[in-house]
């Protein structure tokens, strides 16, 4: 977004009590303002998530753009939580770990089913991060090549160094993706 | 090889569907009704005398339900050892220590009410440089340390912990030796183990003397322990979550235990205190700095005859548990240096800057980062292979050293040599070795070089475990550890050796929480102590159960105990598989069979990790790639083998491979500011810049495992350091013994730019 359409898109709220979000399917309309079940102009969407949807699933470390922990899809693209105002997400549909499993089925991602093949984690934290950026390079790109998927998760920190299985996992669930097609 | 039903096979991490849909709950995840949110005011200096602080403001802000300054706190002391550390004190002694709390409704308004805090500060001269520390004109950061030096013989380990090495005759190993090395080498770059999730703790009491806390700690018994300890006469009951990792940082965590129990006492409800990336980078723990004056003794042959010096080790404004770690770092020492006159002499020194505290590696990584370099030059003088050195030198089974507890101990492990050969021939260190400061290859201005470091630790079997294993009538098991799950698969690892004990599923065994409430006494997973200690400890508890059961049933079939076998929830006569009983029947489906199972230190088995490092070094820029590792090392049995490559790939995080690179808390020394307190200026590797990895692990059995394994999570990272620092001096041919091997280090060590001092512009 360039900054002429942040500026208007922060116009087009002038006037707007509330905003309508999307997560997971389910629709949200959340008022704007101070208070519980409320979402204040400084809340950034990770802290919307986690605090006043309660999907915690979506996780915060440096809360400044730099570890990809917070990392969701906004129609379909991956975007740091974290460095999102809340406000600028009105009529957006999100889609955060929690909303990654089909709805009806109950049937995991394949990309975290691979993640559990692989054990592509150690302490976990960075997982939910790592899982939804991995699905959005899928999104794009259903055959990446390990460099492409490297360089996609470049902005996700992991510190244990799970890094290689992760590579792994999500070669495989790609490699599985285009054989089931 | 035994052919196990579970161990050595990949199986599912139990709290692995959890992870992956995002409902594993970490500490931050969690809340209580009516509970309130900690912040603290932090200090802008490195050394200050506070003269007033106003708080009245503060005090009187919408939302704001308690202002605590050093006056209002209770005296609890923590720091080892003697305890030196207040929670808030009159005077700070680094730029982030706490100087006030606040507790809130909201995290904002807590923030908002510490910028109406109004402190007047006394500011004193500081002092960062661990030998500058020790000058009588320094100065000086606590009364009770003159010098700034910590005291040595207190009891960290029992009654006479080791606190430095002192064997043989100095004198006899000059006049044995070829050649006398003198060197100075430093790892002083105070890396962050920086796990992803923050420290974070929520406290609540229950009347007077009763305090919960909720933390992801890696040890949560052992917060119990330490509180119960040092707040005086009350219990504590300390609940372990999923710990966003920890890499040994988040293990006693009264640094941020004590300040949120303080708040919630003061306001009579629940406080959670979560630090923010900055402060979680600026005022909790970093690696120890080491620093040391070597002078060692080689014979022709490459024999050392003497190792003397001072290791000078920076704790920073206070020790978390540095002399703890220099007793192991001690011992450490010896693992890898057969050697019959030793003088080493530690002195650990506080200055001014952030608390080191325990750090994977535990005081051995730091000794081995400044003390290979300097054996180094031994072996280049004496012209040895470093790959011939270590393989001589590591310590083999009858072959003794001092411990942490001041005990000699003689190794009763596994013979480490072949591991070490495996791994040099995967690596192709034949090929690659031209010898001492001479590249693998040159391309133009692109010069390869290889480098290899070792590490050992006989923690593995430290301390105390222990463990309950209940059999339920439905033929399913429960263990009672306290053990947390940080990210090594432990917790499903205890249920594979369960499971495999009572031949049962995997899915029919399941672990307590790491509640202190339901649990008995565990250390944590450090130390590798995992697979040993703590794996023991269960074992023992399974088989405890498993006989009991067994005793049961025999009165019943009328047959021996040992006549009996057990599958899948039933057990049957050995020989007669129409001779069977359940569980449920054998426990006449009213009782309980509880197994409880004790592990007791045993420092005699070190396990062992080496690895192997290629790096390309672009002369113009001075840049370095780290282009291959080759880990080598022996668990006598592997329990899971991608938790177990998991482990070993962290050879990288956690303040470990790359803190010879790049990693550093960049600390200004004008104003005594860490200057990176984000992950942007503070450098981690990305998955665009991975390294070839590979490991060779080898399974020599420990006879005295009942899967005859050790565990070495704790190590992987340690030899990486020196062996980067070896390639890269290897590559351009000069001795670089600067952490980190920054772009300017390599090009002023090439003579291309003028050299700068650490906290100096260029």
């Amino acid at each position: 977004m360039t900054r002429q359409e942040k500026k208007f898109s922060g116009v087009a709220l002038e006037g707007k009590h509330r905003i309508n979000l999307t997560v997971n399917g389910q629709l949200y309309e959340l008022a704007i303002g101070r208070g519980a079940g409320k979402v204040n102009p400084s809340d950034t969407l990770s802290f919307t998530l986690r605090e006043t949807l309660g999907l915690t699933g979506t996780k915060v470390s440096c809360d400044s753009g730099a570890c990809g922990a917070c990392t969701v899809l906004m129609d379909g693209r991956a975007v740091l939580s974290c460095m999102m105002l809340s406000i600028e997400c009105d009529g957006k549909e999100v889609t955060t770990i929690e909303g990654l499993k089909d709805p009806k089925t109950g049937e995991l991602d394949p990309l975290q089913q691979s993640f559990i093949d692989h054990t592509a984690f150690q302490c976990g934290f960075c997982t939910p991060g790592m899982i939804m950026s991995s699905k959005a390079l899928l999104n794009d790109n259903p055959s990446p090549t390990e460099e492409e998927v490297k360089e996609a998760l470049s902005g996700n920190f992991c510190r244990c160094i799970t890094h290689y299985h992760v590579v792994d996992a999500v070669m495989d669930a790609a490699k599985k993706g285009v054989e089931s097609k | 090889m035994t052919n196990y039903r579970f161990i050595g096979k990949s199986t599912q991490r139990k709290d692995a569907l959890d992870i992956v849909t995002g409902k594993a709950k970490f500490i931050n995840d969690f809340t209580l009704p009516d509970m309130l949110y900690g912040k603290v005011l932090r200090s802008p200096l490195p050394h200050a005398n506070i003269k007033s602080i106003d708080v009245t403001e503060a005090k009187s802000f919408p939302g704001v339900k308690a202002v605590l300054t050093y006056k209002d706190v209770p005296d609890w002391m923590a720091g080892s050892a003697p305890q030196h550390v207040r929670i808030l004190d009159s005077k700070v002694r680094y730029v982030g220590e706490a100087v006030a709390l606040v507790a809130a409704e909201t995290e904002d308004i807590g923030a908002e009410a510490l910028r109406l805090i109004k402190v007047e500060y006394e500011s004193l001269p500081a002092v960062y440089d661990v030998e500058e520390a020790t000058q009588p004109d320094a100065p000086q950061l606590y009364e009770k340390f003159p010098r700034n030096i910590l005291p040595q013989g207190i009891r960290v380990f029992g009654l006479h912990p080791l606190q430095e090495v002192v064997i043989g005759d100095i004198e006899k190993g000059l006049e044995d030796a070829d050649f006398v090395i003198e060197g100075t080498c430093s790892y002083e770059n105070i890396p962050n183990p920086m796990p992803p999730e923050s420290p974070a703790v929520i406290a609540a009491w229950e009347g007077p003397d009763t305090l919960n806390v909720w933390l992801g700690s890696q040890g949560p018994h052992i917060v119990k322990v330490a509180l119960e300890k040092w707040m005086g006469s009350i219990n504590i009951r300390s609940v372990g979550y999923s710990v966003g990792a920890s890499y040994g940082s988040k293990y006693m965590s009264w640094q941020y235990t004590m300040p949120a129990a303080a708040l919630a006492q003061a306001t009579g409800r629940p406080v959670k205190l979560s630090y923010g990336k900055a402060e979680h980078l600026a005022a909790f723990t970093v690696r120890l700095g080491s620093r040391i004056h070597g002078k060692v003794g080689i014979k022709k042959d490459g024999t050392v005859t003497f190792l003397s010096g001072d290791w000078l080790v920076n704790t920073g404004a206070f020790s978390e548990a540095s002399q703890a770690m220099v007793a192991v770092g001690c011992g450490e020492a010896q693992l890898i240096l057969r050697c019959p006159n030793w003088s080493f002499k530690p002195k650990v020194v506080c200055t001014n800057r952030t608390a080191s505290g325990q750090v994977r590696g535990f005081g051995g990584q730091e000794l081995k980062c400044a003390l290979l370099p300097i054996l180094a030059l031994g072996m280049e003088k004496a012209g040895i292979d470093p790959v011939d050195f270590f393989k001589r030198n590591y310590v083999k089974p009858g072959e003794g050293y001092y411990w942490r507890d001041g005990e000699w101990w003689v190794c009763e492990g596994i013979d480490y040599t072949k591991a070490i050969e495996k791994g040099a021939e995967t690596f192709g260190w034949k090929e690659k070795w031209k010898g001492w400061l001479k590249p693998t290859s040159v391309k133009g201005a692109k010069r390869r070089g290889v480098g290899v470091g070792i590490h050992g630790n006989a923690d593995a079997g430290e301390d105390v475990s222990e463990a309950f294993v209940r059999l339920e009538t439905n033929g399913t098991a429960i263990i009672y550890c306290g053990l947390p799950e940080h990210g090594t698969g432990q917790r499903t690892n205890i249920c594979k050796m369960v499971a495999e004990i009572l031949q049962i599923p995997l899915d029919r065994v399941s672990v307590t929480p790491a509640d202190s409430l339901v649990n008995p006494v565990e250390i944590g997973p450090v130390g590798s102590r995992g697979t040993y200690a703590i794996g023991s400890a269960v074992i023992a508890a399974a088989e405890d159960a498993k006989e009991q059961l067994f005793e049961k049933v025999a009165r019943n079939l009328k047959v021996k105990p040992e006549d009996l076998e057990t599958l899948d929830g039933m057990v049957y006569v050995k020989g007669k598989p129409e001779a069977r009983i359940s569980w449920g029947k054998g426990m006449n489906y009213s009782g309980t069979c509880l197994g409880r199972g004790r592990f007791e230190s045993d420092f005699s088995k070190p396990n062992f990790m080496m690895i192997f490092t290629e790096v390309e070094v672009d002369t113009t820029t001075g840049k370095i790639d780290l282009i291959r590792v080759v880990g080598a090392t022996d668990v006598g049995q592997i329990i899971d083998p991608l938790c177990l490559t998991n482990q070993l790939d962290g050879c990288l995080g956690s303040a470990g491979i790359d803190s010879a690179l790049f990693e550093e808390a960049v600390l200004d020394t004008r104003l005594g500011r860490i200057m990176n307190l984000n992950m942007i200026d503070y450098k981690w590797r990305t998955f665009a810049e991975l390294p070839e990895m590979e490991h060779v692990i080898l399974e020599t059995p420990f006879s005295t495992h009942r899967f005859h394994a050790i565990g070495v999570g704790e190590i992987t990272p340690s030899p990486g350091p020196p062996a980067v620092l070896m390639a890269v001096s290897n590559a351009i041919g000069v001795w670089m013994h600067d952490y980190p091997l920054t772009p300017d280090k390599v090009l002023s060590s090439l003579g291309k730019i003028a050299a700068t001092k650490r906290g100096e512009r260029a």
